[in-house]
Formats: structure tokens, C-alpha cells, sequence
């Protein structure tokens, strides 16, 4: 094992003449949960995307596993064993529970589907439940789920989530990051997390970056950013660890 | 929404309104007929059919918005259903879903069945085989229009690309086998794969221009597509004929037996009486196993990863590919087989005819069997089954509704409102079923029961 599973160096990706993203540079190593926390529209989801080459990046290299990505069609990153959980979740909605998960080990051609489903079943039991619905008829907290495990059935070796907090109830976030928490204790799955709920996702991470207009002003271990003064005034609301930091309804 | 419904008055003036409109636009367009008389053209007034219009419109719209109203009332009774996962709100859905499922499932094996025993029936019912020429006939022109309904479904509703130019592959495969029987000489059993092979060549030249283009600007590029395919083949005379076609296109044969009297002919083989209709009968059951091919392919390869990446393809593109799925390769595979199947049924067009023309592959064509798909209630086969019957067979029935003519008159000729009356039917048929008539998806897995997504799920307009 030599040096991070993920790394982005000077990474910057362009919407048109917009910079989204200014010279990022970021490792994400194996076996750690690195967040990156920023507010709406700092480029958290671009950073995100840009790693899956849609968009791509403009200038920069990005790394995984030793082998350069920057340039591979996004279908091709996924098969390296980059699997996300995208923004807004994006399950297909006319499919049920099953279909979904399924469509996530579309790569392995059924080898080990039904150990990953029961693995999936027991980290998720709510989506054991509802394996035979249609997915868009699901709360928005078993569609992230959903998402997050259709994730995991491709066996990745890192898994990317996308504000998984978004828009859910206090009490689904916390199944949720403790589902997380779980996969990263049990089995020393590497996580990739972008979130914007900057409390539950520095407890949660081991380091974390902060990401503003484009470009990271701080990186280091999550406890050192929890008790950062600047972080706690931008981000945490004067200190409390607050509830109310988890966004309503979307 | 107004719950409470409107007064009388208010009904009659907007009905009233509704009667204007229609006055107006009838009277430049209704109510003089221009016939050629003894002294040049003579005008005809019909102020009488201008007034049935009128009041026809004028009663349709009150029944319009007694029904509406009754159904906005009762929707202001029941509070809106906002999370379909919520047990309560789902509950009597699943009964009326379950009854669907009943017949999506149970449909498609009716379907066939009737399908097989038709020129039986026929027969029977008419006395003769002979005399059961024309439903045998109809037969095969809905049986078309099923095979090429089911094989644009794979384009569109599965992998949800919208194609308006499928007719260019019909073409193709029609012309591919009308010019290697005619110049090389190639029997119908030989041209039918490569005809479908070539099809579904032109399919994939198709698929990659197109691959980056979705909705809207997917749509336009496959309508060019079609036009183009048609107008080469009007204009590239040495090898097409231009618009005067090609024509003694040799018949089909009975594996290479042909169909005619004689110790060498079809019916010595298999000791009947010589009858041209056993031609015919063979026609049909040909497109039948050809179109039911179609079907089972299309079922199988849903069961398969890529029938599944390409639903997931259409559900979304962006997923598909984070989940590691080679769009460009499922697009193209959606396009070419679609065409392939195309193709097949272009080539039966041909050895059916025994002659094509550019005319037969314009536009409307590619609207048709699109509405098929769409009427169909996309994805569904039993649905696309009903929804070609309905399009094709519905403007025939037209033909035998004679007791009109006592009602608007000697010279009413039905046929004349053919497309009026389809119109018609379209537009309530996106009024009250805007998701096809068959808008239900059966999971392809399932664990134990399977139960059919509900058509509440199904976006407008989308597969």
C-alpha cells in the first residue's frame, strides 16, 4: 500500500468560462471516511462529479489506486471500483427495490449477488422490506438508502456519497450515518463524503477539507476542524451542536 | 379548480362559447362544397351539416364539463394522496392495479391465442376461405404493425429514445429484399435475415451520430433520418427505381415449395385442392411467428442485464453511468435491434406486396406505429397489441358503418373522417388514460409475488 487510494492534484473543471473548481488538491486514503464539507455551491458536487469525468477536469490530474482517471469515460472510472451515491439520489424510480440493487452489480454478472444483497438487507433492513416496490414510492430516507446500497453491490473499493443527509428527518440521518460508521468499523470500506450538514459529518470522518468558491481553505483531522473557531462561525452555528443544522424538507 | 359544480347558466354560456368557436371555424371550412357543375365549379351550401357540427360540439362540451366537474368534486373530497408509500393512500390503488396486472399478464396469451385461431374463425364465420380473404387480409396488416410496434417498443419504451424515423429501417429491410431477389435472385428465406442484418446496420449508423442526443433534439434527428432514407430512395433511380419503385418482387414460398397449381406447387406437396388462399393463410401465419419472435426476444432480453440497463437507461442516464454501464454500448444495441426487427417486417412488407415505393415509407408511417407504442402505454407488448388492432383494424370498421349515411345524408362517405375520428380518439385518450392503455410495468425479478409498478409512477409522456 503506498500512497492514498484517491488523490486530486491542482484539479480545476470549468462550466463554460465558469471555474467550478480552482487547482483542488485532495487524498482520500484507504480504510479513512474523508469529508468535505462547504456551503451551497462551493463545488462539493462538481468535485464529486469532475472525479467520475462529467464534467471533466480542465487541468489537474486525478489518481486512483496509483492508475490516472482524469482522462477515462465515466463508465470505465465506475468499473475500477468507484461507486457513488450521487446527488439527489437518482434511483430509478419505475424499478423496484430489487431491480436497482441489481442494476448496481450490473458489473459482476450475478457472481455474488445474492451475498451482497443480504449484506446490503442487513446494513439496510428497511430496504428488505420493500424489495418488491417501485422505488420512487419510497420516503426520501429509503431512497437514500437505495442509493447508498445500490452503491455498495458493486463491491467498490471507494464509495462516494453525496450529501446523503439531504432533505431527510433528523432521525433517518442518524441511521444513516451510523450505517455508514458501520460500513467503514466493519468491513474498512473507504468513504468519500461531501456533505453540507458539517456537524454529523465531522463527527463522523476521520479528516475533512472545507471547500469555498472552488477551492479547499482547510483541511486536517475532523476533530481539529470541529473545534475550529472559523469553521464553528461559518459552519456550525456559533458552536452548538445543532440539531437544526440538518435541512429541512427539499 | 372550482370543487362545486358550475350553475346551469354558466355551463350554457360556456358551451355556448364552445359553439361559436366551432361556428367559426366551420363556416370557411364546412360550408360551401365546390363541385364541378355544367358551367365550371358550382358552390353547395351545407348549413345544415355547419348546424349539426355546432350542436354536436355544443352538447359534447356540457357532457365534458358535467364529468369533469363530478370528478373535480369528488377529488376535493378525498384529500390528495402526497406520499404513495404511505400505507392508507396506497391501499385501494393496489386493488385496482392488481385487476391490471390480471390483464397485462393474462393478455398477451389471449392475444395470441385469437391470433392463431383467426383465419380459422374466419373461415368458418364466412364459409369459405375465400370469402374470409379480407379479415385474413386485415390480419396480416395489423400483424405488421404489432411486429413493428413491439420492435420500436425496444427503442423506445425500453431504452426511452424517442424514434419518429423507425420507418427508415422498415424501408430498408423492404428494398433490402426486394433488390436481392430481383437482381440476385436470393429466395425470401435467405433475404430475411440479411435484410434484418442490414437494418440493424443502419440502425447502428443512426445510433452514433445520435448518441450524445436525448427528448427533443433525438426526435428531430431520427424524423431527418427517415426523410433522408426515403428521399435517396426516390432519387437514386438506377438502383431503387425512384418513385416508380420495384416491382414483380417474387412471392414467398412454402420453404421453397411455391404456391401454385401444378405437381411441383404447394398443394400437390401436401395433398389439398390448389387454392390461392393458402398463399395467403401462409402470409399470415409467417408475420404471426415473425411478430411473436419480436415479442419473445424482447420479453427474454428484459429478463437479461442489458433489457435491464437499457429501462435503467431511461429512468436515468447519468445513474447508469456512475453505476459503470457503457450508455453508448446500450444505446446502440437499443437502436440496432429495433431496426433489426424493422427490418424483418420491411422484408415481409415486400415479398407481401410484391412491390414497393418510396410511398409507402413517409412520415405518417413513422407516426403510426409510434402512436402504437404510445397508445400502448409504453413498454407494455399486450398494450401495443390492443393499440395497433385499434389504429389499424378502427379506421376499417369506418368502412361498415353505412347506417350513418341515413342520418347525415346519401352522400356521406365515413371513410372521409377516418382521421377526424382518430384524432378524436387520440385527444380522449390523453384525457383519460395519458399514460396508454396498459401503463403498468411487471418487474423483471422479484422475490416471491410479483406485483405490477403502478402507472402513478409513470411520467407523462415518458416511458
Amino acid at each position: 500500500m503506498s500512497g492514498p487510494l484517491l488523490s486530486l492534484r491542482g484539479v480545476s473543471t470549468y462550466y463554460g468560462s465558469v471555474a467550478a473548481l480552482r487547482g483542488v488538491d485532495l487524498d482520500v486514503g484507504e480504510g479513512e471516511i474523508v469529508t468535505l464539507i462547504g456551503a451551497n455551491g462551493a463545488g462539493k458536487s462538481t468535485l464529486m462529479m469532475t472525479v467520475f469525468g462529467a464534467p471533466r477536469a480542465r487541468s489537474g490530474t486525478i489518481a486512483f489506486a496509483g492508475q490516472d482517471i482524469t482522462g477515462l469515460p465515466t463508465h470505465r472510472i465506475a468499473r475500477l471500483g468507484l461507486a457513488q451515491s450521487p446527488e439527489g439520489r437518482r434511483v430509478f424510480p419505475r424499478m423496484s427495490v430489487l431491480e436497482n440493487l441489481q442494476m448496481g452489480a450490473a458489473l459482476h454478472d450475478g457472481r455474488h449477488l445474492a451475498q451482497d444483497l443480504e449484506k446490503v438487507c442487513t446494513l439496510f433492513p428497511r430496504l428488505k422490506e420493500r424489495l418488491g416496490q417501485r422505488a420512487g414510492t419510497m420516503s426520501g430516507g429509503e431512497q437514500q438508502m437505495l442509493a447508498i446500497g445500490r452503491a455498495l453491490m458493486s463491491r467498490p473499493r471507494l464509495l462516494m456519497l453525496d450529501e446523503p443527509s439531504l432533505g431527510l428527518a433528523p432521525l433517518v440521518v442518524k441511521q444513516i450515518f451510523a450505517a455508514i460508521a458501520a460500513l467503514n468499523r466493519e468491513e474498512g470500506m473507504t468513504i468519500f463524503l461531501v456533505e453540507q450538514n458539517a456537524y454529523h459529518a465531522l463527527k463522523l470522518a476521520h479528516r475533512g477539507s472545507v471547500l469555498v468558491n472552488g477551492r479547499i481553505t482547510l483541511s486536517g483531522p475532523a476533530r481539529a476542524l470541529l473545534d475550529d473557531p472559523s469553521i464553528k462561525a461559518a459552519y456550525l452555528e456559533g458552536g452548538h451542536a445543532p440539531v437544526e443544522t440538518v435541512p429541512g424538507e427539499a | 379548480m372550482a370543487a362545486a359544480p358550475a350553475p346551469p347558466a354558466a355551463l350554457l354560456k360556456d358551451a355556448g362559447l364552445f359553439a361559436l368557436v366551432a361556428f367559426g371555424l366551420s363556416v370557411p371550412i364546412v360550408s360551401y362544397r365546390t363541385d364541378l357543375g355544367a358551367s365550371g365549379l358550382e358552390l353547395t351550401p351545407r348549413w345544415g351539416l355547419v348546424a349539426s357540427l355546432c350542436a354536436a360540439v355544443f352538447l359534447l362540451r356540457i357532457a365534458q364539463r358535467l364529468v369533469l366537474d363530478r370528478r373535480a368534486a369528488r377529488a376535493a373530497r378525498t384529500p390528495a394522496p402526497h406520499q404513495a408509500s404511505e400505507a392508507a393512500s396506497a391501499e385501494p390503488k393496489a386493488g385496482r392495479s392488481l385487476s391490471q396486472l390480471g390483464l397485462s399478464r393474462l393478455g398477451l396469451p389471449l392475444f395470441v391465442g385469437f391470433a392463431l385461431t383467426l383465419p380459422l374463425v374466419a373461415a368458418l364465420a364466412t364459409g369459405g376461405l375465400s370469402p374470409a380473404r379480407y379479415w385474413i387480409d386485415l390480419g396480416i396488416l395489423i400483424l405488421t404493425y404489432v411486429m413493428l410496434g413491439w420492435g420500436l417498443n425496444i427503442v423506445v419504451g425500453l431504452a426511452g429514445l424517442l424514434d419518429l424515423g423507425y420507418v427508415a429501417f422498415y424501408a430498408v429491410g423492404a428494398y433490402s429484399y426486394a433488390l436481392l431477389s430481383t437482381v440476385f435472385g436470393l429466395s425470401f428465406w435467405i433475404c430475411l435475415p440479411l435484410a434484418g442484418l442490414f437494418a440493424g446496420l443502419w440502425g447502428v449508423m443512426l445510433g452514433f451520430p445520435v448518441l450524445r442526443l436525448r427528448g427533443d433534439y433525438l426526435a428531430i434527428v431520427t424524423l431527418a433520418f427517415g426523410e433522408i432514407i426515403r428521399l435517396v430512395l426516390i432519387n437514386w433511380g438506377e438502383v431503387t427505381g425512384g418513385s416508380a419503385g420495384i416491382t414483380s418482387i417474387p412471392r414467398a414460398t412454402f420453404f421453397g415449395v411455391p404456391f401454385k397449381a401444378g405437381p411441383d406447387g404447394f398443394s400437390a406437396l401436401v395433398g389439398l385442392a390448389f387454392d390461392p388462399m393458402h398463399r395467403i393463410v401462409f402470409l399470415y401465419y409467417l408475420i404471426l411467428a415473425l411478430a411473436l419472435i419480436t415479442s419473445l426476444v424482447t420479453l427474454r432480453l428484459r429478463r437479461l442485464p442489458i433489457g435491464r440497463a437499457w429501462e435503467a437507461l431511461r429512468e436515468d442516464e447519468i445513474a447508469c453511468r456512475a453505476l459503470g454501464i457503457d450508455t453508448t454500448k446500450t444505446k446502440l444495441t437499443a437502436f440496432a435491434l429495433g431496426a433489426m426487427f424493422g427490418g424483418f417486417a420491411g422484408s415481409f412488407f415486400a415479398v407481401r406486396q410484391g412491390f414497393v415505393s418510396p410511398e409507402s415509407f413517409n412520415f405518417l408511417e413513422s407516426a403510426i406505429i409510434l402512436a402504437i407504442v404510445v397508445l400502448g402505454g409504453m413498454g407494455s407488448q399486450f398494450g401495443v397489441a390492443v393499440a395497433a388492432v385499434a389504429m389499424v383494424g378502427g379506421p376499417e370498421l369506418l368502412r361498415n358503418l353505412g347506417f350513418l349515411k341515413s342520418v347525415f345524408g346519401e352522400g356521406f362517405d365515413p371513410n372521409e373522417f377516418r382521421l377526424l375520428l382518430f384524432g378524436l380518439a387520440m385527444v380522449a385518450m390523453m384525457i383519460w388514460r395519458p399514460r396508454g392503455l396498459i401503463s403498468d410495468r411487471i418487474p423483471t425479478v422479484a422475490l416471491g409475488r410479483r406485483k405490477a409498478i403502478g402507472k402513478d409512477l409513470v411520467r407523462e409522456g415518458h416511458g
